[in-house]
């Protein structure tokens, strides 16, 4: 049932693209004949993922739309191929196979979870596939074949924990989700805390099946940290925070998975998550230009989607890396991968939403990495949430400790934290 | 160094969490031999019904927690002449084909639980196409008691008061009125209860109903606490299942104890050593006490007695 609807949807969503490309060629004219290109989005529309995933394909098909209107890449037309792949890894693995062997994708964006992505990694690597992933994520993967634009739990965590150490002090206590993501995360948290000065006195990892935060509240109050960084995750995990705010704890918390992703602040009754800090490089709410202005982003997308609950952090990922991907295949004048990837490496630039007026966001060719222009969005006990902070962070875990360079040495590796510092493990 | 005040409430906590999460699913195993695996899923139907009707329609919380309640009790019956019984496939292909084409699941363990974990799949995508991802969520009511640094939310202490409500009103039913009396004759002999009039067939549903409204209840005293997503309920499904086991075949002691006994080892276990050692040692408790006593708590408790009586 599901699968009628939502590819119904899908097909109603192309369909009305192909629409606007035919009144384009119309009207314009520029389109050199019936040349197409195929990009492949994998992203979740149900199952356990589907809160977090649908913005994802959203932004993407409003950035196929806008691409096809304006005359497709370099006068080609672009295709989707676009499964619900039900946030179900195996399922993943063979959507990823179809889209490479039957499909002929270009490109391929793919997945929400790190599981997902090393779910299909080695069979993007097998067949060397052009991939871009996208969800902001523990960071840490040089790989050949893959772009991970999504910002890493450094550059996410380096622009909230040094500013809530200024702010509350230095003493923090860690809560995370109990599996790669989480632990790694954890990890970057100790180095920071290392680097800002400060310290983390305590450490607690939740199972992901828990749903029940009383001994955790009380644990965090008898530590007495000034802030907490919470990198819970998945939706027994929000429950924290109104168990937190019911219980009276009302310590500022630092975050780098609320808010900017399942949009909390609209789901929960205020205050749940007031005194909340997230370090994300977008979320609807930020205050440029290019994102809240009249026709802005914002606009787009909810003119397009009116029904959409919220336009999320990795939305505007899927967003730009398209048009990113766009500028390379123009620059490259071939839609071969090879050469695509050439062009991606050789640091393409994009004037995305998240960046304010003048500045853009740069691609780094050494690592695949993206360094963003990355925020700290707060919420207030009415969950409006304002910009208290904004910087360039680029990614340096990759480029200056690991000393990765995807344009000299072909790799297909994922770095870990412990490997490099004494504070991490 | 442990404070007794937070292991207090986190036992509290726990307990309410365990019986409430087990209650609806003891009733329909002990009576009617069904294993509900769609039981997270009444539980989901009950919190999405308090919620819509608090936040859309506009009822008081208590209001809404009723509707809640009615809600789950009114789906409980539709999937118990539907899927359970049977009785209403039947009736139509009696007519159309002129034989029954459904068995009923009482006391078909296997079958009831592929039944139900394929109702609880439907339930699940059914909301999510209906409702969408995720519902606006009610707050937490009553505020905290803070006492000397800490704090813990009141509603969720009071859990454990309408937990020991709801373990009074069951063993009322059961053990006081008509219809516990029926449902009691049900399980020891059916065939005998139906010889002296009893109509098993409305027991079982009565009883399913019964149990189906105490997930809703469930449901609606949770919906505050927890994210409103399709899949909540299957957060409640370990700590139900758990208990059951743990508990045996009494319905109402059994829970109790269980409650009491896990609650126990939860609370401790957590706030010594943390949440991840707290799940862990429910799960341990779980595996040791199929082992050595697969009856459940109340089973033990049943062969001691009957031994003791064979003994005089």
């Amino acid at each position: 049932m599901t699968d009628g609807l939502t590819n119904r949807r899908g097909f109603l969503a192309s369909s009305a693209a192909l629409a606007g490309t035919a009144l384009a060629g119309c009207s314009g004219g520029s389109a050199s004949g019936d040349d197409t290109l195929t990009l492949g989005v994998l992203e979740d529309r149900s199952g356990n993922f589907a809160l977090v995933g649908d913005p994802k394909h959203k932004a993407s098909m409003l950035a196929i739309e806008e691409i096809n209107n304006d005359g497709g890449i370099d006068g080609k037309q672009i295709e989707v191929f676009d499964p619900d792949p039900q946030s179900d890894n195996q399922r993943y693995q063979e959507l990823t196979r179809r889209a490479i062997n039957q499909k002929n994708v270009d490109a391929l964006w793919a997945g929400y979870s790190s599981a997902t992505r090393e779910a299909i990694r080695p069979i993007i690597d097998r067949e060397d596939q052009l991939y871009f992933y996208t969800t902001q994520y523990e960071g840490g993967v040089c790989d050949k074949n893959v772009f991970a634009v999504g910002p890493t739990a450094r550059q996410q965590l380096g622009s909230v924990l040094p500013y809530l150490v200024e702010e509350y002090g230095p003493k923090i206590y860690t809560i995370a989700a109990d599996y790669n993501f989480g632990q790694l995360s954890a990890d970057w948290v100790k180095v920071l805390a290392d680097e800002n000065d400060a310290e983390v006195i305590g450490e607690e990892f939740i199972p992901l099946s828990n749903s029940q935060f009383g001994s955790t509240i009380n644990r965090i109050q008898s530590a007495e940290p000034d802030f907490v960084m919470s990198m819970l995750v998945g939706a027994n995990h929000t429950s924290f925070y109104e168990q937190k705010a019911s219980a009276g704890l009302d310590v500022p918390i630092g975050t780098s998975t609320a808010m900017a992703q399942g949009y909390e602040h609209r789901r929960l009754d205020p205050p749940a998550m007031a005194n909340i800090y997230a370090g994300v490089n977008y979320m609807e709410e930020i205050p440029t230009n290019r994102n809240t202005s009249d026709g802005g982003f914002v606009d787009r997308y909810y003119e397009k989607f009116p029904d959409a609950p919220y336009l999320n952090e990795e939305a505007e990922n899927n967003y730009f890396s398209i048009y990113m991907y766009k500028k390379a295949v123009e620059q490259a004048g071939t839609t071969e991968q090879p050469e695509v990837r050439e062009a991606l490496e050789s640091g393409i630039t994009y004037e995305a939403p998240e960046a304010p007026d003048g500045e853009s966001i740069k691609l780094d060719g050494a690592t695949h990495h993206v360094d963003h222009h990355m925020w700290v969005m707060r919420a207030d006990d009415q969950h409006n949430v304002e910009a208290v902070d904004d910087r360039v962070i680029p990614e340096t875990f990759l480029s200056e400790t690991v000393g990765c360079d995807l344009t000299q040495e072909d790799e297909e590796t994922q770095y870990t934290p412990q490997d490099f510092y004494e504070e991490a493990g | 160094m442990v404070n007794g005040l937070n292991l207090l409430f986190q036992f509290l906590d726990s307990f309410a969490f365990i019986v409430l999460a087990a209650a609806g699913l003891a009733i329909i195993f002990g009576i009617m031999g069904v294993i509900n695996l769609a039981h997270g899923e009444f539980i989901m139907v009950g919190a999405y019904a308090t919620t819509l009707a608090n936040i859309r329609a506009g009822l008081p919380l208590p209001a809404a927690m009723l509707v809640g309640v009615l809600v789950t009790a009114g789906f409980g019956l539709v999937v118990e002449r539907v899927v359970i019984s049977g009785t209403v496939p039947n009736a139509l292909s009696q007519r159309f084909l002129g034989r029954k084409v459904i068995e009923p699941l009482y006391d078909r363990l296997a079958d009831s639980m592929v039944a139900t974990w394929g109702l609880s799949l439907i339930m699940v995508q059914g909301v999510r196409i209906t409702l969408g991802n995720s519902l606006d969520q009610i707050g937490t009511p009553l505020g905290n008691i803070a006492y000397s640094g800490f704090s813990y939310s009141t509603y969720r202490v009071m859990l454990a008061a309408v937990a020991l409500g709801v373990l009074a009103l069951t063993y009322y039913v059961f053990t006081r009125t008509e219809y516990g009396m029926r449902a009691r004759a049900t399980i020891q002999d059916e065939d005998t209860a139906r010889a002296l009039g009893v109509d098993t067939e409305r027991t079982y549903m009565t009883t399913f109903a019964i149990g189906s409204g105490l997930a809703g209840l469930t449901g609606a005293l949770y919906a505050p606490t927890i994210t409103m997503v399709p899949g909540l309920g299957s957060s409640f499904l370990v700590e139900a299942f758990v208990a059951v086991v743990v508990g045996g075949p009494s319905v109402v002691l059994g829970t109790t104890l269980a409650g009491g006994l896990l609650g126990a080892i939860n609370a401790t276990v957590s706030n010594v050593l943390g949440t991840f050692f707290g799940r862990i040692a429910l799960l341990v408790t779980a595996i040791v006490m199929i082992r050595f006593l697969p009856d459940g708590i109340t089973g033990f408790v049943e062969t001691l007695r009957e031994r003791r009586q064979e003994g005089a």
